[in-house]
């Protein structure tokens, strides 16, 4: 075998023309420069899936829009391969303009939104252009880039509110962390249940290692609400909520019943008008209201 | 990455770049002093690493555009997804970009004093472009016609599709 003598890349003085890490930090800065006009990134996070942690993330979004002038508020939903905020926000199926400037966002209600849901088929999967097999290799990357092309190639204007849905799972706020590093808070959604305290837990646990300030815990369907008379009864057991918020030192910003009538209203599309007409959607309101205002409550680092 | 002719001790100089389809890449690297080229040919899945990440091997040729990993990657999209402007059979493309309204028709072009080359379609090349899946249509019409202005190309044809979509990887577009 031959024992070449060469010099290193860093005795290499000239320019490496892929400078693949140039263009990686370009990237970066696009998103950097498109979050200089968002006043509050909020991003709703929950270490486990089913806790109605979209409907929640749609329905603050609803409520923070009502509280702030036309146009002024986002959301951008994380979950790639499960969006839903489309459908829960009434968004219409309309293309997205493109224009040098970037994407527009669609007009669900008084909420600017980009999902995947607005750009797939109609029950369609996320399906990648990609070799036949391996693809567990790249698929983070992958999905990394369109979170960061929704963050930096969407015209979002300038905003008081971006809303992100985070998808499941306890490293999802890092990785938007990665891309935001000024995020201005996370909620942490969770069931009563003593099994989803666990694993919110872990999420927390996670946040708590950095410096990301946690607004406060949602409990999701702490109780079962009437749809006829809004009076309220257990559904699952356990008080994750409270107890996570103890732990942690958090406030807990809202306990939210689960209600047949928001859920139908969700489902068709109007979940605006669940935060008027439901106990749920009620809630969530109080939870938008502590958020707008959090006083000595949010805010404080896990 | 950079490479190093070792018997002249020179840095090797980015010359081409092929991407002919299959999911490989070639990419052509020269030395300065005694004209020596090696190529370097990665597999599939190496190319796919490295287009996951949203760069290129070689650098960037043309800016990117909005979107661009997610419309190149997403294999589901929906057909109507984005509205590119109208795009119509012979478009024309004055310097400076495009704002998505071609000039329906004409094959000449102004340039506005942004750039030098007002860009023109052929009808052939036209007609390709509306075989390309709209998800990807206004995109890839866009990237074609930076890529001809960048190098004083006029008028884009199959020919010249050919040879960008080969440079920047557009497979399939």
């Amino acid at each position: 075998m031959s024992d070449y003598d060469i010099r290193t890349y860093a005795e290499v003085e000239g320019e490496d023309r892929s400078d693949l890490a140039g263009q990686v930090e370009e990237q970066r800065a696009r998103v950097t420069r498109r979050m200089e006009d968002v006043d509050r990134i909020l991003a709703v996070m929950s270490g486990k899936g089913g806790v109605g942690k979209s409907y929640v993330a749609a329905s603050l979004a609803a409520a923070l829009a009502d509280r702030a002038d036309p146009g002024r508020v986002g959301l951008l939903d994380a979950d790639l391969d499960a969006p839903t905020a489309d459908r829960m926000l009434g968004a219409p199926r309309e293309p997205l303009a493109v224009t040098e400037g970037g994407v527009e966002p669609a007009a669900a209600g008084d909420v600017r939104l980009i999902s995947t849901g607005l750009l797939l088929e109609e029950e369609a999967p996320l399906a990648w252009r990609e070799p036949d097999s391996e693809s567990f290799v790249w698929r983070g990357a992958q999905e990394h880039g369109v979170l960061r092309e929704f963050l930096g190639d969407v015209s979002w204007g300038e905003l008081a509110w971006l809303v992100v849905d985070l998808p499941p799972g306890s490293g999802r706020l890092e990785q938007l962390l990665e891309l935001v590093p000024g995020l201005h808070a996370a909620v942490a959604v969770t069931l009563p249940t003593g099994a989803s305290r666990s694993a919110v837990e872990r999420s927390l646990r996670l946040v708590r290692s950095g410096d990301v300030p946690v607004a406060g815990v949602v409990e999701n369907m702490s109780s079962y609400a009437c749809g006829d008379c809004g009076s309220r009864g257990p559904l699952f057991p356990g008080e994750a909520g409270r107890e996570l918020a103890e732990r942690f030192d958090l406030p807990l910003l809202g306990t939210v019943p689960f209600d047949p009538r928001a859920a139908e209203l969700a489902d068709r599309g109007e979940t605006a008008r669940a935060l008027r007409e439901t106990a749920a959607g009620r809630e969530l309101s109080g939870i938008a209201d502590r958020l707008e205002s959090p006083g000595e409550q949010a805010g404080r680092t896990a | 990455m950079k490479f190093l002719c070792v018997g002249c001790d020179e840095q090797m100089e980015f010359a081409q770049r092929d991407q002919p389809g299959d999911g490989t890449l070639a990419a052509v690297f020269e030395c300065p002093d005694c004209g020596r080229a090696v190529g370097m040919l990665t597999n599939p899945m190496e190319t796919q690493l490295v287009s996951s990440l949203g760069v290129e091997i070689g650098g960037r040729t043309v800016e990117q555009q909005p979107m661009e990993s997610t419309r190149k990657q997403v294999a589901s999209g929906r057909e109507d997804a984005f509205d590119d402007g109208d795009l119509p059979a012979a478009a024309t493309d004055a310097g400076g970009g495009d704002d998505g309204a071609g000039a329906e028709g004409t094959s000449g072009g102004d340039g506005d004093g942004d750039g030098d080359v007002s860009v023109t379609w052929t009808e052939d090349a036209a007609d390709r472009l509306e075989r390309v899946p709209s998800f990807v249509r206004g995109m890839v019409h866009r990237i074609y016609t930076d890529w001809a202005r960048e190098r004083g190309i006029e008028e884009i044809t199959p020919e010249v599709m050919d040879r960008a979509r080969s440079d920047l990887g557009l497979e399939g577009m």
